[in-house]
């Protein structure tokens, strides 16, 4: 008898099954790599203590510090005190947490530091067919290499402690399929947001999805990862790419891939991930890549977006809709092009690679930063931040009036200072909107690298393809 | 945990829709190590002015939302960031169900492991709820239904295995420690 066809998800999902779900009780899944960082973690090491167990798979664990940590040299490296008395806690705490229970950390001057979804298919660690978890919702970043990777709470985060497993009900799938070539200044952070908006900030609750098309399979990997990242944005509990030959290129010689004998037996295995012929999805959408205009929100949600080109639209009678343009001071029927612009954050774990770098600066070469705008560079890890500054990225950067950090998760959610302040505007690469997620009162914009420099240059919302091409 | 079964009180009303955890706990408030004190900072931007004082037009600052154990909110409620910090923060203040026609799943995962009950009901019911705020309705989650004043009862939807824990006061992860034998069965099967 023929084996039904399955999805990628279908086949992670089995393979890590320790027992089925049944109507009483929820499998019991295997995680392959735990990702820890200061913020989610501290309460799950202390039910550790107080229950008296060690963390079980300490080699399937690995710590880092991203959220609450400053960015600038002298406060990591020069000995200057961290500002925020209980971010210094946090992170002291972390330090002493992966001692007393041997879990390997990248510590505040680690050269392998970064954001956690970073640095996981950076070391190549984050591999085709894993479980990946992490307390933190920006897990499904790891989805791009054909991971199973969501985000859980600190409760679950000791539940994979102290057993490698969680308890999980199998979620749903949901195929998003994209055709068509991208434009030039149209990239993976305008596509996702562009689907954001076509499914809404909850059309994909309760499903893992699989992004599939020739315009996702056309994708470098940092572009996958862009896209994965903001899974959760649409309410997913994951974002999944099937692997291919841009994935193991990718991976290949990482040091945390397999190698030699090793990664041919893994390429073996990563082969059999891809959805079946005929899998059938409990939902699916079609998405034009071809007819997407770099994009970029207004609201106060992610779902709240326009293409650069559009209006911020009109919606009578809708309160809520009322309170985010109240919030945002924007009109509605307005314009988005031109509106003010205060402070440009590049950076985060949904745009801080290399390429993303590469791509703002590539604008900005031969610019400067518009005159009262505040641009911050924050490199997503201290290895992205070396790889920058070998092309001499930094000195564009710095040439054009901008900021060059230390790496982090910064002004993303403002953890560790840095912030946006009351009632400023800021166009940023990062991944929430959210009233007062960049600062109390800070209005964010969210954007691609490419639209993100532009704005800087112009201190306005500004087209990118207007700066391009000369 | 202390087992639930059932509950009666008042509601507070949040009728906004997209409800995330940075509005229910900022961000800059996650720099503790511990789950205690995070009700004073619930919703603080949208309770509390510049200075400070609490807004007296926000809902929850209302003296009849005082001691409410039921918060009604809008669609989405608990999008975003995984902190389990926003049910620690809610439950801090004394809530201990909340009721949306939707509810994020980390949040609502997050809810369930620390007693906080996410009551999902239909459009129809949300809406009466979002225009009677105060009405003493009651949760028993013995057989899955909230009760109105109206007399009219809705059963709601709640994972079993979830419902089962409550009830009985269990906590899941002993119930995955009981599993170790299994779960070693397994580490042997994929590594062989």
């Amino acid at each position: 008898m023929a084996r039904a066809p399955k999805t990628l998800f279908e086949k992670v999902w089995n393979q890590h099954q320790v027992t089925a779900e049944s109507a009483d009780t929820p499998a019991v899944l295997y995680i392959d790599l735990h990702l820890i960082h200061e913020v989610t973690s501290p309460q799950a090491f202390s039910v550790l203590r107080e229950r008296g167990l060690p963390v079980r798979r300490t080699d399937l664990t690995l710590a880092t510090m991203d959220h609450s940590t400053p960015t600038r040299t002298e406060q990591v490296f020069g000995g200057a005190p961290i500002t925020i008395d209980s971010a210094a806690k946090q992170v002291r705490q972390l330090e002493n947490n992966c001692a007393a229970f041997g879990v390997e950390l990248f510590g505040l001057r680690s050269a392998q530091r970064g954001v956690v979804h970073i640095i996981g298919p950076d070391l190549g660690i984050t591999q085709p067919g894993k479980t990946v978890v992490c307390g933190d919702s920006h897990t499904s970043t790891h989805g791009a290499v054909g991971a199973l990777a969501f985000g859980i709470g600190t409760t679950e985060v000791g539940h994979v402690l102290a057993t490698q497993c969680l308890l999980q009900r199998k979620p749903r799938t949901f195929s998003i399929n994209v055709s068509g070539k991208l434009r030039p200044g149209v990239t993976a952070k305008d596509l996702i947001l562009g689907i954001i908006g076509k499914i809404g900030v909850s059309g994909g609750t309760g499903h893992v999805i699989e992004y599939r098309g020739e315009t996702i399979r056309a994708l470098d990997m940092d572009g996958r990862l862009t896209v994965c990242n903001m899974s959760i944005e649409a309410g997913a509990r994951a974002g999944m790419i099937a692997p291919d030959e841009t994935t193991y290129a990718y991976l290949k010689g990482r040091p945390r891939a397999p190698q030699g004998a090793d990664w041919e037996r893994a390429l073996e295995r990563w082969r059999q991930l891809p959805t079946d012929a005929g899998a059938r999805f409990d939902k699916e959408v079609d998405i034009d890549g071809a007819a997407l205009e770099p994009m970029i929100t207004y609201g106060t949600h992610p779902g709240m977006v326009v293409p650069i080109s559009g209006s911020i639209p009109v919606k009578q009678g809708d309160p809520a809709f009322e309170k985010s343009l109240a919030y945002m001071g924007f009109e509605a029927g307005a314009p988005i092009k031109d509106q003010m612009v205060n402070v440009v954050f590049l950076g985060s774990c949904t745009n801080g690679r290399l390429s993303d770098l590469r791509s703002a600066a590539g604008l900005l070469r031969g610019h400067k930063v518009a005159k009262g705008v505040q641009m911050l560079v924050v490199p997503g890890s201290q290895h992205v931040k070396q790889e920058a500054e070998k092309e001499g990225l930094d000195k564009i950067f710095i040439e054009a009036g901008a900021e060059w950090r230390e790496s982090g998760c910064s002004m993303c959610l403002g953890m560790n200072g840095d912030l946006v302040g009351k009632g400023q505007y800021s166009v940023s690469t990062s991944n929430r909107n959210f009233e007062g997620r960049q600062g109390v009162g800070a209005r964010t914009l969210l954007a691609s690298p490419l639209t993100a420099a532009a704005c800087a240059v112009r201190g306005r919302v500004t087209d990118p393809r207007e700066l391009m091409n000369g | 945990m202390e087992p639930i079964k059932t509950l009666r009180s008042r509601t507070a009303v949040l009728p906004t829709t997209n409800i995330d955890t940075d509005q229910i706990i900022p961000a800059r408030f996650l720099t503790t190590t511990t789950r205690e004190g995070l009700g004073q900072n619930l919703f603080a931007d949208w309770r509390y002015d510049a200075q400070g004082r609490p807004r007296p037009e926000f809902a929850l600052n209302r003296p009849e939302a005082q001691g409410c154990q039921i918060l009604v909110a809008g669609r989405n409620l608990g999008c975003g960031s995984s902190r389990e910090h926003a049910p620690w923060a809610l439950l801090d203040h004394g809530f201990r169900a909340v009721i949306s026609t939707e509810i994020a799943d980390i949040f609502r995962n997050n809810s369930l492991k620390n007693g906080l009950l996410p009551v999902v009901v239909d459009e129809g019911t949300s809406k009466w709820l979002i225009e009677h705020p105060g009405a003493e309705v009651s949760i028993d989650l013995e057989s899955t239904t909230l009760s109105l004043p109206t007399g009219e009862s809705v059963e709601f939807p709640i994972e079993a295995f979830a419902r089962y824990c409550l009830l009985n006061g269990i906590d899941e992860l002993g119930f995955l420690l009981e599993r170790m034998d299994q779960i070693k069965a397994y580490e042997q099967r994929v590594q062989a």
